[in-house]
């Protein structure tokens, strides 16, 4: 770094003309590069590009470019009806699908005024944990995996599969679940699927403490992960961070205790709170919420007590098969709901949960048709890689690795 | 009582916006939210206020977003969703604007509002005025248009493919085996009021309406 003598922004871009003639007397040697990241690299977690502008091999500038997989998904939204939008919600996040379906779900029965049967939303409670869980396994060990550890992401394939058999019991799919509907959820569980959650309950707590000791005190997860990418209190309210990674900077917030929505309110957990708002904490934060999550699960299943699981509306919920083939009325009301929809109420509601990755929000506009006028997704993701070029400057390539991991991204919301 | 004090409700807080910020338009709650339409010009100490004074506290810009309403004279409202993390609420903010006049740029109050403002930017073309970096975020290098104006369409003008024999990407105009369909849903009972080849029919009746209206105002 001795051949650096002067470093002017108008000398290393092309300025046409001469330069002027102070300017052109000075010796310059730059000793800055840049390296671009990604699109395509392993702990680029999809499809990020990130331009580092390095310093030998300390990060001076990081600028992430998005949109790669950037689909239209709120043009999209603008052209179907409110049914037919809520797949488009799976493939944002696709980590944690079930609670991006709720965001909009609920955002629609804000606005229609309806409230789906108690039932329904102990499922979506339920769900919503088990998602909580699905999106924390791959996110602690593929962080795990960016940073040298190979063996938590074989493990934690392997639970996430355990869970994803439960997505697919219940709505047919693994991962592109769709199960969540305007009113309730699409089916009631199957017979036997609560008992086989509750097994997994009780044994899914001795697979956190197989990875809590393969991590939390391993020395080499440490040297990672301590002190790297600190965002205080402070940096990270202003840089819009939610969930996880706010909570480990020490900001006492979930909007599950703070504005609860489906059946929070009636159960008991705990929210973790770290305090330096580090690598390390947000990956202590999300191992803390998994226990919390579990211990939701299963209160979920003790309290759920047989029910409907939509609300009886035929102008809203579909009408059973059997009465489709008797009643005349019955199949008006079903080939409404599939050709044209419900139509809803002029109006506008923001409609936050809080996902795995922190808030996710709709923004959702209704000017009283079939469809929506506007629906703005707020991704948790967006806010957090926008810090980015404040929590790696100064420091090495290999934490900025770290450091995409612990924020825990994933470019299908990010990039809508 | 003290907790009344200590956490106002929403209508409490749509008063206190009313009569202690100008610039405030109108402030009031809109199915429940509460919700601020602010002057362009005044956004920024309106939004400053929002952030310091103790009775709001919003320390964080969770959302930026534009809505396009074509008829308007002013087509674009920009909506700004702040939530207090220490008093737990939500103050959603609206300014409106067109295509051609700047809305003074907020990221000098919450720096990540750069990112939502290339995208509003990007997708609107909203802009914001003193955003040290207007470029696009969302779309393509190179894209030209805004993709969620209501008079873009939703399948775009351009699409993207893999040349064999140029050994390369290119770019083509759209071409589309089958029309894009979309399909009108309104019927003649909620919202359509001209029949299609009635309307002739249903100016006459517009202005009979409008004369029984007036003849019934009269005394």
């Amino acid at each position: 770094m001795t051949g650096i003598i002067e470093k002017s922004p108008a000398v290393t871009t092309d300025v046409p003309g001469p330069l002027p003639a102070a300017t052109a007397t000075r010796t310059v040697q730059i000793d800055s590069h840049a390296i671009n990241f990604g699109p395509q690299h392993p702990a680029a977690h999809g499809v990020l590009r990130l331009v580092l502008e390095m310093d030998g091999e300390v990060v001076e500038r990081a600028d992430p470019h998005v949109g790669l997989l950037h689909r239209g998904t709120e043009k999209l939204i603008e052209s179907r009806t409110y049914t037919q939008n809520t797949p488009y919600f799976d493939r944002l996040d696709y980590v944690s699908p079930m609670c991006m379906e709720h965001a909009f779900v609920q955002a629609t029965e804000k606005l229609l005024s309806i409230t789906p049967p108690e039932r329904a939303l102990w499922i979506r409670t339920l769900y919503d944990e088990i998602t909580r869980i699905l999106n924390h396994l791959l996110n602690i060990t593929s962080f795990a995996m960016d940073v040298g550890a190979l063996t938590p992401p074989l493990w934690g394939y392997e639970e996430r599969e355990k869970l994803m058999e439960f997505y697919e019991a219940a709505s047919g799919a693994r991962l592109h679940a769709n199960y969540y509907r305007h009113g309730g959820v699409s089916r009631d569980l199957p017979a036997g699927l609560t008992d086989k959650i509750w097994a997994w309950s009780e044994a899914f707590p001795a697979f956190i403490d197989d990875l809590w000791n393969l991590l939390t005190e391993n020395r080499i997860w440490k040297q990672r992960t301590v002190d790297i990418g600190i965002m205080s209190a402070e940096q990270a309210l202003a840089w819009g961070f939610t969930g996880p990674n706010l909570r480990a900077s020490g900001v006492p917030w979930d909007l599950r205790k703070s504005q609860p929505y489906a059946m929070y309110e009636h159960v008991d957990f705990d929210v973790p709170i770290a305090r330096n708002g580090d690598c390390y904490d947000r990956y202590l934060v999300r191992m803390i919420e998994m226990r919390q999550s579990v211990r939701i699960i299963r209160q979920c299943i003790e309290k759920m007590k047989p029910g409907p699981v939509k609300i009886e509306d035929r102008k809203f919920t579909p009408p059973r098969r059997e009465e489709m083939k008797r009643s005349m009325e019955a199949l008006i009301h079903h080939f409404k709901l599939y050709t044209e929809g419900f139509h809803v109420p002029a109006g506008a509601t923001y409609t936050a949960v809080e996902s795995p990755k922190g808030e996710f929000g709709v923004y959702l506009v209704s000017d009283g048709t079939n469809k929506p006028y506007r629906c703005k997704i707020r991704p948790t993701g967006f806010s957090h890689l926008q810090a980015i070029e404040v929590m790696s400057k100064g420091h090495m390539l290999a934490d900025a690795v770290a450091i995409i991991g612990s924020i825990d991204l994933v470019f299908g919301e990010v990039d809508r | 009582m003290a907790d009344l004090l200590a956490a106002p409700g929403p209508a409490a807080l749509a008063v206190a916006i009313t009569t202690s910020i100008a610039g405030v338009s109108r402030a009031g709650l809109e199915g429940g939210e509460l919700v601020a339409h602010v002057s362009r010009d005044e956004l920024l100490p309106v939004m400053v206020r929002l952030r310091d004074d103790p009775r709001f506290l919003c320390e964080q810009l969770v959302d930026l977003c534009g809505v396009d309403w074509p008829l308007r004279p002013e087509r674009f409202d920009v909506v700004y969703n702040l939530l207090s993390v220490s008093l737990n609420h939500r103050i959603r903010v609206i300014v409106t604007t067109d295509e051609t006049t700047p809305v003074p740029s907020v990221s000098g109050i919450w720096p990540c509002a750069t990112w939502w403002e290339r995208e509003a930017w990007d997708l609107y073309g909203v802009l914001f005025a003193g955003l040290a970096d207007h470029r696009r975020i969302l779309t393509d290098y190179g894209f030209e248009g805004h993709p969620l104006r209501k008079d873009f369409p939703l399948t775009g003008y351009v699409e993207v493919r893999y040349d064999e024999d140029r050994k390369q990407v290119i770019y083509e105009p759209v071409k589309l085996t089958q029309d894009f369909r979309d399909f009108q849903f309104l019927s003649p009972w909620e919202g359509m009021t001209t029949l299609p080849g009635d309307e002739k029919a249903h100016v006459t009746r517009l202005a009979a309406s409008a004369g029984g209206a007036a003849e019934v105002a009269k005394p």
